[in-house]
């Protein structure tokens, strides 16, 4: 039989998965964005599991606001990509250096 | 409450809400013709938005089953949050005649912003507290990224957007435990089942959004994006990003802590000692070597943010009160701080950000140079200067919960900060003059200059009653 702490597990190794992406990936912006959305997957799980278990509708509307969110905020990320590397031709993580101190 | 009611008390969103958008198509349709106009406009409605969190909507309760407050506290916040991004509307059009042709869609997005930021002030639920700050979040990661040109403006979207995005998934998994352990998602729910006694789920959730919301105040350890997004980001961005969203992110903070979270106050009691002692001390010590001055004033925020979390460690009505006096403070001294690293252009009129350039400015620009050393004097808390007296409050309040190590390490530490501040005076008032800047052509900006100028000189000390009275009965109305 699957319970809670099933999806709360599931959840929790997808979230970090995701902070890993971010931390630990060194190749592409790509790729945080997609470990960004991982993140954003793994709170929905949790909406979505603990609505169902304490039979409270409240997870699942907060959930449809994630995705909506999730959506609007992979459009702006994606946009802001696109004039970065039209300035600099490149989006490898290690180039984002013009900026130290 | 019927719908009505509650439209009406949500009257500053409504009209920023609406404004933005019949502006949105102004620009639309006229194009970019019509960027003066807009802007002018757009401040206008930031106005009368402040009137309406002013009048209609001050201490009228809880709008839509609590999803929504609208109290004091908010009020406050609010008339902060309007001044502070009807400021930096007015300052872009001269900022960008040079740079770039400014388009109408700059002060739609602080509009845009403003609604969020005032969402967040008035959150009653997890869930106004999420999309409030994403709305404000989104706009100000393309805000950061508005110079489509400038390879640095475009890198401090990009660093912005990233850390913004993890730490808006750090908050919602918080908020996902907090929802999943306690049943609810309003503030006042959450109160009542954390009164109960903390579960470890709910502990970790606790932490999770303390950990988020640390980030969108850039409190250390969650502060490193905000010295590259403040040096990349265009100039009047920045100074909006160092005031208006700083004090919606502090007045969220506090609002979360003290009525979501109150009855499990020693639990992120522990957390805000250590940010707001973390965030002091970085704050002045990697400021030293800094030879940007956006990026001083970058760590110089931190600092700050890090003076008013001490307020917040108390915990008592005093110390939030002590916390929304800072934030006023503080939004007059940097957005007076910004506005004259605007004058700071060569004789062709680019703008210059290395501090060497302001070598021996009290000679060629005598004013300028007192006004800049007033704000840095302020900031440091240099007792004749307004900036001392929130500095004061927040000591005050953490001495009257009987924390006396911690507040005699804080005032410790804001003498390291002070370093930085005097070297900025030592270099305009006694070093060799570097070249001229461009005469000011601007009548807006001087005055804006000398109304913050005067805001934090001793005359202020006459705004106390009024300033006293106003955050006391905002923080009042958390408790």
């Amino acid at each position: 039989m699957i319970g809670l702490q099933h999806y709360l597990f599931v959840s929790a190794v997808l979230f970090a998965l995701g902070v890993f992406g971010i931390f630990l990936n060194r190749k592409n912006v790509i790729i945080i964005l997609m470990a960004i959305e991982l993140i954003l997957l793994s709170v929905n799980i949790n909406f979505v599991a603990f609505s169902a278990y304490l039979g409270d509708l409240v997870g699942q509307v907060f959930a449809m606001f994630v995705l909506t969110v999730a959506a609007g905020e992979a459009a702006i990320g994606l946009a802001i990509l696109v004039i970065y590397f039209r300035g600099r031709g490149t989006i490898a993580v290690d180039d984002i250096n013009r900026m130290k101190g | 409450m019927s719908n009505t009611a509650s439209l009406l008390l949500t009257l500053p969103e409504l009209i920023l809400s609406v404004g933005s958008l019949a502006l949105l198509m102004v620009a639309a349709f006229v194009g970019d013709s019509a960027t003066r106009a807009v802007t002018w406009a757009s401040a206008a409605l930031l106005g009368v938005a402040a009137l309406a969190a002013l009048f209609p909507a001050n201490g009228g309760g809880l709008a839509f089953d609590g999803l929504y407050h609208a109290d004091a506290f908010s009020a406050f916040a609010k008339l902060l949050i309007y001044i502070a991004a009807a400021v930096s509307v007015v300052v872009a059009p001269r900022f960008f005649e040079r740079a770039a042709p400014l388009r109408a869609e700059y002060p739609i997005l602080i509009l845009l912003s403003s609604i969020g930021m005032g969402m967040m002030v008035s959150a009653g639920d997890m869930l106004t507290l999420y999309v409030g700050l994403e709305l404000q979040s989104l706009a100000a990661y393309v805000l950061a990224s508005f110079m489509r040109r400038d390879s640095r403006s475009a890198e401090a979207g990009l660093k912005y957007f990233v850390l913004g995005a993890l730490a808006s998934g750090i908050l919602l998994y918080g908020i996902s435990l907090v929802y999943g352990f306690t049943g609810t998602t309003l503030f006042s729910g959450v109160a009542r089942a954390f009164g109960d006694g903390l579960s470890t789920g709910e502990l970790f959730g606790l932490v999770f959004v303390m950990a988020g919301l640390a980030f969108k105040i850039s409190a250390v350890p969650f502060h490193m994006w905000t010295p590259d997004v403040y040096e990349g980001a265009p100039t009047p961005v920045t100074a909006f990003f160092a005031s208006a969203p700083k004090v919606a992110a502090m007045a969220l903070l506090v609002r979360v802590a003290v009525e979501a979270m109150g009855p499990a106050s020693s639990a992120w009691q522990q957390i805000v000692i250590f940010s707001a002692l973390a965030s002091t001390i970085l704050g002045g010590v990697a400021a030293i070597g800094q030879t940007n001055i956006k990026r001083l004033l970058a760590y110089s925020s931190i600092n700050n943010v890090g003076f008013a979390l001490f307020g917040l460690v108390a915990g008592t009505a005093e110390g939030v009160a002590a916390v929304m006096t800072y934030m006023a403070v503080y939004v007059a001294m940097t957005l007076g701080s910004f506005l004259c690293v605007l004058q700071m252009r060569n004789a062709a009129g680019e703008p210059i950000e290395t501090i060497e350039s302001l070598s021996g400015l009290s000679r060629t620009r005598p004013a300028l140079a007192a006004a800049f050393a007033m704000f840095m004097f302020s900031l440091a808390g240099i007792p004749p200067l307004f900036g001392f007296w929130p500095k004061f409050l927040v000591f005050d309040a953490v001495v009257g919960v009987g924390l006396w190590p911690l507040a005699m390490v804080g005032i410790a530490t804001s003498v390291i900060g002070a370093f930085y501040y005097l070297k900025i005076v030592k270099t305009m008032y006694f070093d060799e003059p570097a070249p001229a800047y461009a005469p000011v052509t601007s009548y807006t900006e001087g005055t804006l200059i000398a109304v913050s100028a005067l805001f934090v000189s001793p005359l202020g000390y006459l705004a106390i009653p009024a300033l006293g009275a106003a955050s006391l009965a905002a923080a009042r109305s958390l408790f």
